[in-house]
């Protein structure tokens, strides 16, 4: 803790502090959303939040987001009380923005105080180190310091620090023994924001199995006998007194469909305009070729292939020219058979808590690669949690290295100004640095933590950068098809996401014929 | 971790907080008919790109001098020529002739925070590196401690990057000068140092003890043999240093005349603006713009900064070592205003010293409300605050022996002034920082005195100036340190 104690003295304070410099830099529709939602819920009352639609950013989150933004509101009114009128859309006075970044950096120390937990978790190695090379200190910097966070929440602008405090400090609560705990405080994230949804199986079938099952047979399989109805009893009512106080006005009121409708738009298409680094995202590439092959071939008519997908860049309904459509129903199958192994794998052989967060990383990553309308900030859920395992693992640190520098940079598009050009590539400069130098350092004793033609795929994204973001700007393919650099970008990170996938995939499974490593 | 990584995570953070801080307000935006600083260097690319050098520095048709002329040496009209290239070819109406005047863009801005972060990259920051790991005592992690320090202040920041001027290029390469002599290569160093002069002219305050150094060196290792050699040397370098940058305006006479006159305008009174010096501070009590005339005031001042400088500048004489080199340069910035940042660096080893450079960006505060810079002056004040404390390591280091703060406690027992713990100090300056600060920033001054904070403020950092001005002086008149200092000198 001592440790820790200096880096967050030295860290976090320069973190907000940068960010509030930044607080004139350009607004993403984020930031309108959560103004929207501000004067949603201070103006309105309770009743028509879920119906309210005079914005096209409605609310779809979860209720207990919408108590949350109904208490920031209250703060809100002693900035500037013009934010709050529903009808004042894209209003952005200084006052407006100041609050809100200042929000963002306030919640923050929730994930300030998660980060602090998970360190304690982490394993000291004996001997004295200077504070630099030691693993709390490089797993507190990997997250406090993390790039991605830095670049959705304080320049996009969203609230994701505050969520993942609470995902952290659910998963240091089970690495430490408290899982009543744990689950209190996974529920309050599901009910804060849905897309923890991802990672739900993990804690549903961790917590049957090694919390409700109090003893494990000597060969690890299941006792039947020692289950404990109390336990069960417990987890039960922390879930519904957790959803009761978020949902219950509205279950009342009857307003329960709407509110599902609003949370679960499948009307929208299979990937956002900017495709995510996943697997569709190479499914509508292969797709795409194969479409215009076909139409060089004089295998197939132009005229008989929908129109997007000729001449359109990328758009949200999809519709597939060559290969069969995908529809929602699809896409759960595929998410669903993608995580069934690794759950399979923590009730049949259960490591721990360890192996809870290997499992939780293999949701996350399953249902990010195979979803539906994922968001490449998805990304997040996987790397944060990984960021613990890299710092004590060797072969965990690899694959972090290349899953983050990949997903990172499948961030970048999110930033499209010129002004925003220099911050997030010196940014992602020094997170890549500084991971790769403390975790090099931290391994050192077992050999290198890259295979060279990783290491060259690595190199690639930085062709890729430099192709993406000089190079194309000033050729004459940019009036053309101004969505090429995106289409590179997706479908580039999506190999390394896939890899990356697999090779979690690979080190769990293949932990099941060794002994458990200690907790 | 190495020592590379670090250095240039350090690099990149202070990347991070310049461009952060170039994304707000610059000085006279949105603010006709004059505008402020960043107009004006847009104006001087119009000029040297438009018009034919001679042209440059005379009152012409083309050449409005009462907006904003040329006022400094010709590597400045240079550099402007060699932007107004660069932006001519992105977007030519940046620096057309007349019709430009005024032009405020959100691209244009871009190009120009552009054109001083790279300045800095190329001459500021790597002086900063090789000075803090070459030059410095102590482990690689203090070295790089310092070099964060350095690189984080927020003076040089707030004002190159939000007020907008280039003091990083004429800094980098005085900086630059300075790292040669430190490791011996004098004729190089005068060579740095020249091309700091014809970029501002305000790098004369440092060229006193500059000149002092190499004399006093020359006439050490003897006036006949090598010596002389050297002062040759030395006087050649910087002869043809000058020669070249000032070759276009030799051809006559009248051109190199009118350029001085543009760079020295001695029309101008003794202060402008509520600066932190000490005439500004002595008119609160005696109203020397009224009794003197406007000749007496400029040679008053010249007498009296030259007799400031003196003392040191003889020690500097007859012991031409580093060191004392080092503390002549910080004992003689206390007279003006814009070059007060070279000293941190140079002392930023200990925390204490971490103080009165707070002090100065203090009190320009006045200046940065006027450009709308309140929240980064806020931001980067407290981050050089809170990483001072917590890298330079804890305030107990600074023990009175470091300091050599005996001589300096005892002439002012001696005045009569309780000067106390220098904690104390260290904390009562950071509280009358903020209070000033506070004040100024929210407080509206009663009707009678409506200029009451500005000058507040500049009278509190002239005492802390005066304070740290005795001090050095003091230091350097005592007895060097008999560690490891010395063996970079000579």
């Amino acid at each position: 803790t001592e440790t820790f104690g200096i880096s967050t003295a030295q860290l976090t304070p320069l973190c907000s502090v940068k960010n509030l410099i930044q607080v004139p830099t350009v607004r993403s529709t984020d930031f309108e959303v959560h103004r929207n939602w501000l004067a949603i819920t201070h103006s309105l009352p309770v009743s028509r939040w879920y119906y309210e639609n005079t914005s096209e950013w409605t609310l779809d989150y979860p209720p207990l987001f919408a108590w949350f933004e109904l208490g920031l509101s209250q703060v809100a009114r002693r900035f500037d009380a013009n934010m709050l009128q529903v009808e004042n859309l894209n209003y952005a006075s200084p006052a407006t923005v100041l609050f809100q970044r200042l929000s963002v950096i306030v919640t923050d120390v929730v994930f300030i105080y998660a980060a602090r937990e998970c360190c304690r978790c982490v394993r000291e190695p004996k001997g004295s180190r200077d504070v630099l090379s030691r693993p709390s200190f490089v797993l507190a910097v990997l997250l406090l310091w993390n790039f991605g966070l830095l670049v959705v929440d304080h320049i996009h602008f969203q609230y994701n620090g505050f969520l993942f405090g609470f995902l952290l400090l659910s998963v240091a609560k089970h690495l430490q023994s408290q899982h009543l705990q744990g689950a209190l405080l996974f529920a309050f994230l599901l009910n804060l924001k849905h897309i923890y949804l991802y990672v739900a199986p993990a804690y549903g079938v961790y917590l049957l199995r090694s919390y409700c099952f109090a003893q494990d047979n000597k060969d690890g399989s299941v006792r039947w006998s020692s289950f404990s109805p109390l336990r069960l009893l417990a987890l039960g009512a922390i879930v519904t007194s957790v959803c009761a106080l978020s949902f219950g006005p509205f279950i009342a009121m009857g307003q329960l469909p709407q509110v599902l409708s609003r949370l679960f738009p499948f009307k929208r298409g299979l990937c956002h305009a900017y495709w995510a680094p996943n697997i569709w995202a190479l499914y509508n590439v292969l797709d795409k070729s194969l479409a215009v092959l076909g139409v060089r071939l004089k295998l197939l008519e132009e005229a008989e292939l929908p129109p997007a997908s000729m001449t359109g860049g990328l758009v949200q309904e999809f519709e597939h020219s060559v290969l069969p459509s995908v529809t929602p129903a699809v896409t759960l199958v595929c998410t669903l058979l993608s995580i069934l192994p690794a759950v399979a794998s923590i009730w049949l052989r259960p490591h721990g808590a360890q192996g809870f967060l290997r499992c939780l990383l293999l949701c996350a990553l399953g249902c990010f690669m195979f979803g539906w309308h994922v968001h490449e900030k998805a990304i997040l859920i996987a790397i944060l949690p990984l960021s613990i395992l890299a710092v004590e693992s060797r072969e965990d640190a690899g694959i972090f290295l290349i899953l983050t520098t990949t997903g990172h940079y499948s961030l970048f598009p999110l930033l499209f100004t010129p002004a925003e050009l220099p911050i997030k590539v010196v940014l992602m400069l020094m997170f890549t640095i500084f991971s790769f130098t403390a975790l090099r350092k931290l391994h050192s004793a077992q050999g290198s933590l890259l295979h060279p033609l990783e290491v060259i795929y690595l190199l690639g994204l930085v062709a890729v950068a430099i192709a993406c973001e000089v190079v194309f700007p000033l050729s004459p393919w940019q009036q053309r098809l101004p969505f090429l650099p995106l289409l590179v970008t997706s479908v580039y990170c999506a190999m390394g996401v896939c890899y990356a996938f697999l090779r979690l995939y690979a080190s769990l499974l293949l932990r099941r014929e060794e002994k458990p490593k200690q907790l | 971790m190495q020592t590379w990584s670090l250095v240039s995570i350090c690099v990149l953070l202070a990347i991070i907080a310049r461009w952060g801080v170039s994304l707000n307000s610059y000085s006279g935006a949105g603010k006709p008919p004059m505008f402020g600083d960043y107009e004006a260097q847009r104006h001087w690319q119009e000029v040297t790109y438009n018009l034919p050098i001679q042209e440059w520095y005379f009152n012409t048709t083309n050449n409005d001098l009462n907006y904003w002329g040329l006022d400094y040496p010709p590597l400045t009209a240079y550099h402007s020529w060699i932007c107004a290239y660069i932006a001519k070819t992105i977007n030519p109406e940046w620096v057309e002739l007349h019709k430009s005047r005024g032009y405020e863009s959100t691209q244009h801005k871009l190009f120009m925070r552009m054109t001083v972060l790279v300045a800095d990259l190329l001459i500021y920051i790597p002086a900063v590196v090789l000075y803090c790991l070459y030059l410095t005592d102590g482990s690689s992690k203090k070295k790089v401690s310092i070099m964060f320090c350095f690189l984080l202040y927020p003076g040089l920041i707030l004002i190159d990057y939000g007020h907008f001027q280039y003091n990083g290029v004429s800094l980098g390469f005085a900086l630059w000068g300075i790292l040669a002599l430190g490791l011996g290569w004098d004729v190089l160093g005068s060579m740095a140092f020249s091309l700091a002069l014809n970029y501002k002219q305000m790098e004369l305050y440092h060229a006193l003890p500059f000149f002092c150094y190499l004399l006093g060196k020359c006439i050490k290792t003897g006036l006949i043999g090598r010596g002389l050699f050297l002062l040759v040397r030395i006087g050649v370098t910087v002869l043809a240093t000058f020669a070249l940058c000032w070759l276009p305006f030799l051809a006559e006479p009248s051109q190199a005349m009118q350029v001085v006159r543009r760079i020295f305008p001695v029309a101008r009174g003794l202060f402008e603006d509520k600066v932190a010096n000490t005439w500004c501070s002595l008119n609160t009590l005696i109203k020397i713009k009224s009794i003197l005339s406007g000749d007496s005031q400029l040679y008053l001042s010249l007498a009296c900064t030259l007799l400031a400088v003196l003392p040191s500048c003889i020690r500097l004489l007859t012991k031409p070592t580093f060191w004392h080199f080092k503390l002549a340069l910080v004992s003689v910035f206390g007279i003006q205003h814009w070059a007060v940042f070279k000293p941190t660096g140079l002392k930023c080893n200990e925390i204490c010293y971490a103080c009165p450079f707070l002090v100065f960006v203090c009190s320009m505060l006045p200046l940065f409300l006027k450009d709308g810079l309140l929240v980064p002056y806020i931001v980067t004040s407290l981050g050089f605050l809170f990483f001072s404390i917590y890298l330079l390591s804890a305030l107990d280091h600074c023990s009175e022996d470091k300091l050599r703060l005996g001589a300096y406690n005892k002439l002012f027992y001696c005045l009569f002034i309780p000067w106390g713990n220098h904690f104390l100090h260290f904390y009562i300056s950071i509280a009358a920082m903020v209070g000033l600060s506070i004040a100024t920033a929210v407080l509206i001054p009663p009707p009678h005195l409506p200029d009451l904070f500005p000058v507040l403020v500049s009278t509190t950092a002239f005492l802390h100036f005066l304070g740290t001005f005795i001090h050095f002086n003091v230091v350097q008149f005592s007895e060097p340190p008999s560690r490891k200092s010395q063996k970079k000198s000579n």
